[in-house]
C-alpha cells in the first residue's frame, strides 16, 4: 500500500492532510504525559505533605492573584550552590496538592521553596509593604495594599470544594474527615474539614497574627502564612537519600 | 494594476483581512509599550508606584497576552485569511463565522488584560485567562478551524499549497494544547477563578507541554506558514526545494511536541521525561534549519531586492533570527547548559531573539507586503520603512545582548563559590549586578517600540491615501474599509 504512496495524495485530500498532522502531533504529548500519571515512581513517598489550611491556601491565590511566579521559582534544582542556598532539592511530592504548580521558569528574585521558617513574620510584613526596607537593593514592587485589604473569605469552603474535586483531600463528610485523621492525625484533619473552614481560618490568622494586628483578618495574614508553610512539612532529617534516588 | 486589484477585492473577502492587519498593528504598539514598561519596572522599581494594576506581576501577562495573542493572532489570523483565499483561489467559506472570529478574539485579548490587572490569573505562563475566557478561545478557535478547511475544501486548485499545511497545523495543535492545558475546575458559577484539574509534576508537564508549543506552533509553525507564502511572493520566485518544505513540516510537526520537557531540567520531573525532551530537541535543529534555509535560499537569483527592497530585508534578517535562536534553543536544551541558564534572563533573551526577531520581523515584513495589495495603493514611505527595519535590528541586537550579559553573570554568581567552600554572593548582589543590564535591555525596547510605532503612522498614512484614492476613482465599496 505504501509502495505507490506518494506526498501529492496528502497535498490534494483536505481530511487526509487533516488526519495525518493530528496523528503527527499527537504522539509526543502522549508519550510525554500520560506515564506520569500511570507510573508510580512519579511521586516520592515521604511523611509531612499535606494539604494547605484554608488560611494557607488562601494566601496561596493571592501568591497567583499578584504573579509572584512570574520572579520566583518554587523548585530547588539537585546542586551544591542551590543546596547551600535554598536547602534540600525540591520533591515532586512537596507540590502533590499544588494546584496550579508553582515551580516557575524566572529568578528574578530568589526560590521560595523552602523560603518558611528563614524569616520572622515582622520581616515578611515589613519586606512586603517595601522590600528596600530590608533589602536596599531589591528591585522588586511594594505590596501596601496586602496589609490594608481586609481578606474575603467567604467563598474559602466553595474554594475548597473546587480543590476536594481536583483530588485535594478535603474533608466534606463525617467519613471523609475519620480518613483523614488517619492519614494526617487530628489536628490536621480538623483544618481540612471544609464544613469548619471560615471558623479554622479566623482562629489560625488570630493565633498566628502574621500582621501583627489581632482585629482583622488581613491579605496580609494568609500571604505570610503561606509563605512561612512553604518547604517546611517534609522533616529531612528523617528522609535518606537512597530512599530518594529511584525517583530522580 | 488597478483594475485587476479591484477584481480582486471582488474575487477576495479582505474586509476581514484588513481589520485583523490594523488590530495586529495596534496589539503591537500597545503590547510592546507595556513590554518596555515592564522592562523598565525592573530597571528603576519605582515604576509600580505601589499599585496592584501596575506591579509587574500582574502586568507581565497583559505583555505576552498582548503581544503573543493580540499582535500574533491577529497577525496570524489576518495572514493566514489572506494566504489560504489567495493560494486555494476562492473566497472564504462562512465570511459570518469569520467576522466572528475577528470580534471574537479581539474581545479575548481586552477580557485577559482587564482580568490580569484586576486579579484574575491561573498562574500558567502564557495561559493566564480563566476558564470563561478559556471558553471563549475554544469557541473562537473551532470556529476559526471552520472557516480555514471549508475554504480549504472550497479550492479551485488541485493542490492545497504548503503554506496552508503550516497554518492547518497551527490550528489543529493551538486546539490540542489549549483544551488539555486548560483543564480546571472553577470555584462557582459567577467567579473567574479556578484551580487545575492537575497538580505537581503532571502540571508542570502539560504546562510545558503548552508552553513550548506555545511557541512551536502558534509561534513558529504559524510564522513557518507565513514565510511560506510571503518570501517566495515578494521575492518573486518559488520556493527554494518543495522536497525540504515537505520534509520541514513532517519533521517539525512530530518533533515539536516532544521538546516542551526541556523547561523542567533538574526540576522533580522524572529524569527520563526531560532526558526524552532534550533528545528531540537537538533533532529539531535538523528541520528548523532546513526550514531556513528553504526560505533564505529561495532568494537565489534575486539577491540584489536585499540592497533596494527594506521588506525584503525584514524576511530575510527574520530568517536569520530564526536559524539563530533555533541553535540556540537546542542548546539551551543540554541539561549542562540549561543547569547554568535556567532561571536566568539567558531564557528571556532567547525568547526575543525568537520573538522580535523571527516572529515580529516577519509579520511585519508579511504586512508591509499586504497592505499596499488590501487598500489598492502604494505605501505612504519606503524611507519610513526602511527607518523601521534599523531601529528593530538595533533594538533586538541591545536586547539580546543585554540578556546574554546578565543570564550568564547570573548563572555564573549564583554557583559560585568561594577559596572556604561558602557561596561567592548572596542573591541579591546578583539583583544589583543586573541594573546596567536591564536599562540596556529597556533601551534596547525602546529602539524596537520606536520602530513600531513608525510602521503604525506609515500604515496609517498608507490606509489614508488608499481611502483617499478609492473615493476620488468613485469606488464607494472601499470607503467600508
Amino acid at each position: 500500500m505504501f509502495k505507490n504512496f506518494k506526498h501529492e495524495a496528502l497535498e490534494t485530500n483536505t481530511g487526509l492532510l487533516l488526519v495525518a498532522t493530528m496523528f503527527a502531533i499527537s504522539i509526543g504529548g502522549l508519550v510525554e504525559i500520560a506515564p506520569l500519571f500511570l507510573i508510580d515512581d512519579t511521586m516520592e513517598k515521604v511523611d509531612g505533605v499535606r494539604p494547605y489550611t484554608p488560611l494557607e491556601q488562601r494566601g496561596r491565590d493571592l501568591y497567583i492573584r499578584e504573579g509572584c511566579y512570574t520572579c520566583h521559582s518554587q523548585m530547588i534544582r539537585p546542586f551544591r550552590d542551590e543546596l547551600l542556598r535554598y536547602g534540600h532539592y525540591s520533591l515532586a511530592a512537596e507540590s502533590k496538592y499544588d494546584h496550579p504548580f508553582q515551580w516557575g521558569s524566572k529568578r528574578t528574585g530568589p526560590d521560595l521553596a523552602r523560603v518558611g521558617g528563614k524569616y520572622s513574620d515582622e520581616w515578611h510584613v515589613q519586606h512586603l509593604i517595601k522590600p528596600t526596607s530590608v533589602v536596599p537593593e531589591s528591585v522588586m514592587p511594594n505590596y501596601p495594599w496586602l496589609l490594608e485589604t481586609p481578606l474575603d473569605y467567604s467563598d474559602v469552603g466553595d474554594r475548597m470544594r473546587a480543590l476536594r474535586t481536583t483530588g485535594v483531600p478535603y474533608s466534606a463528610t463525617q467519613a471523609e474527615y475519620d480518613q483523614n485523621v488517619k492519614q494526617f492525625g487530628a489536628e490536621v484533619a480538623a483544618q481540612l474539614h471544609i464544613p469548619d473552614a471560615q471558623k479554622n481560618l479566623v482562629a489560625q490568622a488570630q493565633a498566628g497574627n502574621y500582621d501583627g494586628d489581632r482585629s482583622s483578618v488581613t491579605e496580609m495574614d494568609a500571604m505570610v502564612a503561606y509563605l512561612q508553610v512553604l518547604g517546611t512539612m517534609v522533616d529531612f532529617s528523617k528522609v535518606k537519600p537512597e530512599d530518594l534516588v529511584k525517583y530522580r | 494594476m488597478a483594475a485587476s486589484t479591484t477584481a480582486q477585492a471582488e474575487q477576495y473577502d479582505f474586509d476581514i483581512i484588513k481589520k485583523f492587519t490594523v488590530m495586529a498593528i495596534v496589539w503591537a504598539v500597545v503590547g510592546m509599550f507595556v513590554g518596555v514598561y515592564i522592562a523598565s519596572e525592573l530597571a528603576w522599581p519605582f515604576l509600580n508606584f505601589d499599585s496592584p494594576y501596575l506591579s509587574f506581576g500582574r502586568f507581565r501577562p497583559v505583555h505576552t497576552g498582548a503581544v503573543i495573542f493580540g499582535f500574533g493572532g491577529s497577525a496570524l489570523f489576518a495572514t493566514s485569511y489572506y494566504v489560504v483565499q489567495r493560494t486555494c483561489q476562492t473566497r472564504l467559506w462562512a465570511p459570518g463565522l469569520a467576522t466572528f472570529t475577528f470580534w471574537g478574539w479581539q474581545a479575548i485579548i481586552v477580557l485577559a488584560a482587564l482580568s490580569y490587572v484586576t486579579g484574575y490569573s491561573q498562574g500558567r505562563e502564557y495561559a493566564e485567562m480563566e476558564w470563561p475566557i478559556d471558553i471563549l478561545i475554544e469557541i473562537v478557535w473551532v470556529s476559526y478551524l471552520a472557516v480555514f478547511i471549508g475554504t480549504l475544501m472550497n479550492r479551485k486548485q488541485p493542490h492545497i499549497y504548503v503554506a496552508n499545511w503550516f497554518y492547518l497545523s497551527f490550528i489543529l495543535a493551538t486546539a490540542l494544547l489549549h483544551t488539555f492545558n486548560n483543564l480546571a475546575v472553577p470555584v462557582g458559577l459567577f467567579t473567574l477563578k479556578s484551580y487545575s484539574l492537575f497538580s505537581g509534576p503532571q502540571d508542570a508537564m502539560t504546562q510545558w507541554w503548552y508552553g513550548h508549543n506555545a511557541v512551536g506552533f502558534f509561534l513558529t509553525a504559524a510564522f513557518l506558514g507565513m514565510m511560506y507564502y510571503f518570501v517566495p511572493k515578494h521575492a518573486g520566485r518559488p520556493v527554494y526545494s518543495y522536497r525540504l518544505s515537505i520534509v520541514h513540516f513532517w519533521a517539525l510537526s512530530f518533533m515539536y511536541m516532544w521538546v516542551g520537557t526541556h523547561h523542567l531540567h533538574w526540576t522533580a520531573l522524572p529524569d527520563w521525561a526531560s532526558t526524552l525532551g532534550a533528545t528531540f530537541s537537538i533533532m529539531l535543529l535538523l528541520p528548523s534549519w532546513g526550514g531556513m534555509i528553504n526560505g533564505i535560499m529561495t532568494l537565489s537569483g534575486a539577491w540584489d531586492k536585499l540592497r533596494t527592497d527594506p521588506i525584503m530585508r525584514f524576511m530575510i534578517v527574520a530568517l536569520s533570527f530564526y536559524g539563530m535562536s533555533t541553535f540556540e534553543g537546542p542548546l539551551m536544551s543540554l541539561k549542562d547548559v540549561n543547569a547554568l541558564s535556567h532561571y536566568t534572563d539567558w531564557t528571556v533573551g532567547h525568547v526575543h531573539s525568537g520573538a522580535l526577531g523571527w516572529v515580529a520581523m516577519i509579520s511585519f515584513g508579511s504586512i508591509y507586503h499586504m497592505l499596499p495589495r488590501l487598500w489598492n495603493t502604494q505605501m505612504y514611505s519606503t524611507k519610513l520603512i526602511n527607518a523601521h527595519f534599523w531601529l528593530a535590528t538595533i533594538g533586538v541586537l541591545l536586547y539580546i545582548t543585554a540578556m546574554w550579559i546578565s543570564g550568564i553573570s547570573q548563572g555564573l554568581m549564583w554557583r559560585a563559590f568561594d577559596e572556604f567552600g561558602n557561596l561567592q554572593y548572596s542573591f541579591v548582589e546578583s539583583v544589583a549586578a543586573m541594573y546596567p543590564f536591564y536599562v540596556m535591555r529597556a533601551v534596547g525596547g525602546m529602539f524596537f517600540l520606536a520602530g513600531m510605532v513608525l510602521m503604525a503612522y506609515n500604515s496609517y498614512m498608507t490606509i489614508r491615501q488608499g481611502v483617499r484614492q478609492a473615493q476620488a476613482a468613485g469606488q464607494p465599496a472601499a470607503v467600508a474599509a
